[in-house]
């Protein structure tokens, strides 16, 4: 396999002692290859997964601006939220300047959990807890429910933990009101996830982190009782330009280095930056909900429509039923 | 209409430093001679990340606030150290290219750290040698040439060169000058580089490090260490030029001599020299027996 590119030769000739590189990083060089074929076509096809081969015929996806292939994601992806766990909360409040608990907090009084009687809710990719302990306490609060209980799933365990430990701080720990379980949002094993169970699926800022999309909306129709709502909050594409491009400058530039400078790490949160343009914009992921099975809204914004904007697009909050 | 022109030229400005910021993923195509860019945003070696100003700024501003709110954070300081050595680094080369040995430096570009560094081999050459201070007073500090922090945010690969050589060197210079690693050691020969080798990191160590210090320490570190230590570094020869890796079979005082280094006042070490002199000969007979098992 052709070695990587010139513009990556070391400036030591004989440097035996190789720096610890993060598996990001390895994973890119080693596909380089692909990377020069596919660069191209997965800038423009912004779609969840590439198809195009490589020489050895492998199917290969995006993590963030590079190219993998698609074995791969899933671990890169883990030793990115493991490494980002232990700072993820703080991060994030810096990164987005505490506005990211206003887009919770706005998601999930949208969803009005407890308004209908007790709900059986499952936050996938949901870690830290932030939506989980929304929820339970939106319903506590608005319709003095205790019943509801939340799942809370994230295939990774360093996230878990974090989430916990916070919930140790409430008073939800030790109730049935809310469970931890490990599992992969693409494949969540029958026997413990059976299928139409839950009233209300959410997945925030979770999705655009999968390998297939697809798969999890399948999974996420397959848990969901008749009548059940799911319910996406994710980045997305901002259409104003101007908007468009003060954020831009603002994730390319401040948000890598403030990973840098709060969590000692660029790669993982360059790859956080880079893996919300890769994801669909607003329409075309209404499409693949609508295609998973689900009911939703016209395809246009607002009200009746399959998505909200948040922030002139910078999140959105698209919502499906399951008739 | 203005306001749409400016929108695009600011995506052009967003779309190039988008570049500075994504560089693996960028296909490689030498660009022709009109296509060429003012700006470099490919990394030029491996480990570099391309930073316009504005990001040289904010990382400037971030890690020292950073550095000085938690030490620990190696990282930062030497993200500072990168970003403030500017000016000082082509002088420092050019220092290196005036003298026969900083040439060979430059040529050959040898790392320091555990796997270019044989410390068995060193462990076995007589007392009086360099290499043999320099075990010793690994042993006797109880650190090791560890990797430091590869350079990052220098845009020239020969410079980033330099200014990681300093890094790495730093552990010699404490063995030359007879310093240990506590705090006021550490400022002592904080001082020592930047009367030296003149570095803005050094100095700004130097400058603020102290406070950090009991009175009386302080006190000491002004009196005693602080003129040796400007006076012996502005006289003495530009330590990076020194090609240390040659020179271990060398003996230190020459090469103090050579150098322009006088003793400073005597420091606190936490280990005494009968002990770390009684390690050094037990790695010295573990040295020795490695050897003969491995000619048998």
């Amino acid at each position: 396999m052709q070695r990587s590119v010139r513009q990556l030769r070391p400036f030591l000739p004989s440097s035996k002692s190789r720096l610890q590189r993060s598996p990001l990083v390895s994973a890119a060089r080693h596909n380089h290859q692909d990377a020069q074929t596919t660069t191209a076509a997965s800038s423009s096809a912004g779609g969840a997964n590439l198809n195009n081969g490589s020489e050895q015929g492998s199917r290969t996806t995006h993590f963030g601006f590079k190219t993998v292939p698609e074995e791969q994601k899933e671990n890169l992806v883990r030793n990115v939220f493991e490494s980002v766990a232990s700072s993820y909360d703080v991060m994030n409040d810096a990164m987005s300047l505490g506005v990211h608990r206003l887009w919770k907090d706005d998601f999930v009084a949208r969803l009005k959990p407890g308004a209908r009687g007790p709900m059986r809710c499952i936050d996938v990719a949901g870690g830290t807890g932030d939506i989980a302990l929304r929820i339970l306490d939106f319903a506590r609060e608005k319709y003095a429910d205790r019943e509801t209980s939340v799942d809370v799933v994230d295939i990774n365990a360093e996230m878990l933990k974090e989430g916990y430990k916070r919930f140790k701080k409430t008073m939800y720990h030790n109730t049935p009101q809310v469970a931890f379980k490990q599992a992969n949002a693409q494949d969540m094993p029958e026997s413990e996830f059976s299928s139409n169970t839950y009233d209300l699926y959410t997945i925030a800022f979770g999705i655009r982190n999968c390998t297939s999309i697809p798969d999890v909306l399948k999974e996420a129709y397959r848990v969901l009782k008749p009548g059940g709502t799911f319910a996406c909050l994710e980045f997305s594409r901002v259409n104003n330009p101007l908007l468009s491009t003060l954020y831009d400058q603002y994730s390319f530039s401040i948000i890598p280095l403030l990973g840098t400078i709060l969590a000692g790490d660029r790669e993982s949160y360059q790859y956080l930056v880079e893996s919300i343009r890769k994801f669909p914009p607003q329409p075309e992921f209404a499409k693949m909900i609508a295609d998973a099975g689900f009911t939703t809204g016209a395809m246009h914004e607002g009200k009746g429509g399959a998505w909200t904007d948040l922030w002139g697009g910078i999140a959105s909050i698209h919502t499906g039923v399951k008739i | 209409m203005s306001l749409i022109s400016a929108s695009r030229r600011a995506t052009q400005q967003a779309s190039r430093n988008l570049g500075a910021l994504a560089p693996a993923t960028r296909a490689v195509s030498s660009p022709r001679r009109w296509q060429k860019r003012s700006v470099n945003t490919q990394p030029a070696y491996e480990g570099h990340v391309p930073l316009n100003w504005f990001e040289a700024g904010f990382l400037t501003v971030g890690s020292a606030l950073m550095a000085l709110a938690n030490p620990r954070r190696g990282d930062m300081v030497a993200a500072l150290g990168d970003l403030t050595s500017g000016p000082v680094l082509p002088r420092l080369r050019d220092a290196m290219l005036a003298s026969a040995e900083g040439r060979q430096i430059l040529k050959d570009r040898p790392r320091v750290n555990s796997h270019t560094v044989d410390m068995d081999k060193l462990a076995l050459l007589p007392e009086g040698t360099f290499g043999n201070a320099y075990v010793t007073w690994l042993e006797r500090c109880g650190v090791t040439p560890d990797t430091r922090e590869p350079v990052h945010y220098v845009d020239d690969p020969e410079l980033a060169y330099v200014m990681q050589r300093y890094r790495e060197c730093h552990d010699f210079y404490h063995c030359i000058c007879g310093l240990p690693v506590n705090v006021e050691s550490e400022l002592a020969l904080k001082f020592f580089e930047f009367a030296n080798l003149g570095l803005p990191m050094a100095g700004f160590a130097a400058a603020f490090g102290h406070l950090r210090l009991t009175q009386a320490k302080r006190e000491r570190l002004f009196r005693e260490f602080v003129p040796w230590a400007i006076k012996c570094g502005s006289s003495a020869q530009s330590l990076i030029t020194v090609y240390w890796e040659k020179r271990w079979e060398q003996n230190v005082e020459d090469m103090k001599k050579e150098f322009g280094i006088w003793d400073p006042p005597e420091p606190r070490w936490s280990r005494p020299l009968s002990e770390a002199k009684a390690a050094a000969v037990r790695r010295q007979q573990a040295a020795e027996a490695k050897l003969q098992q491995a000619a048998s």
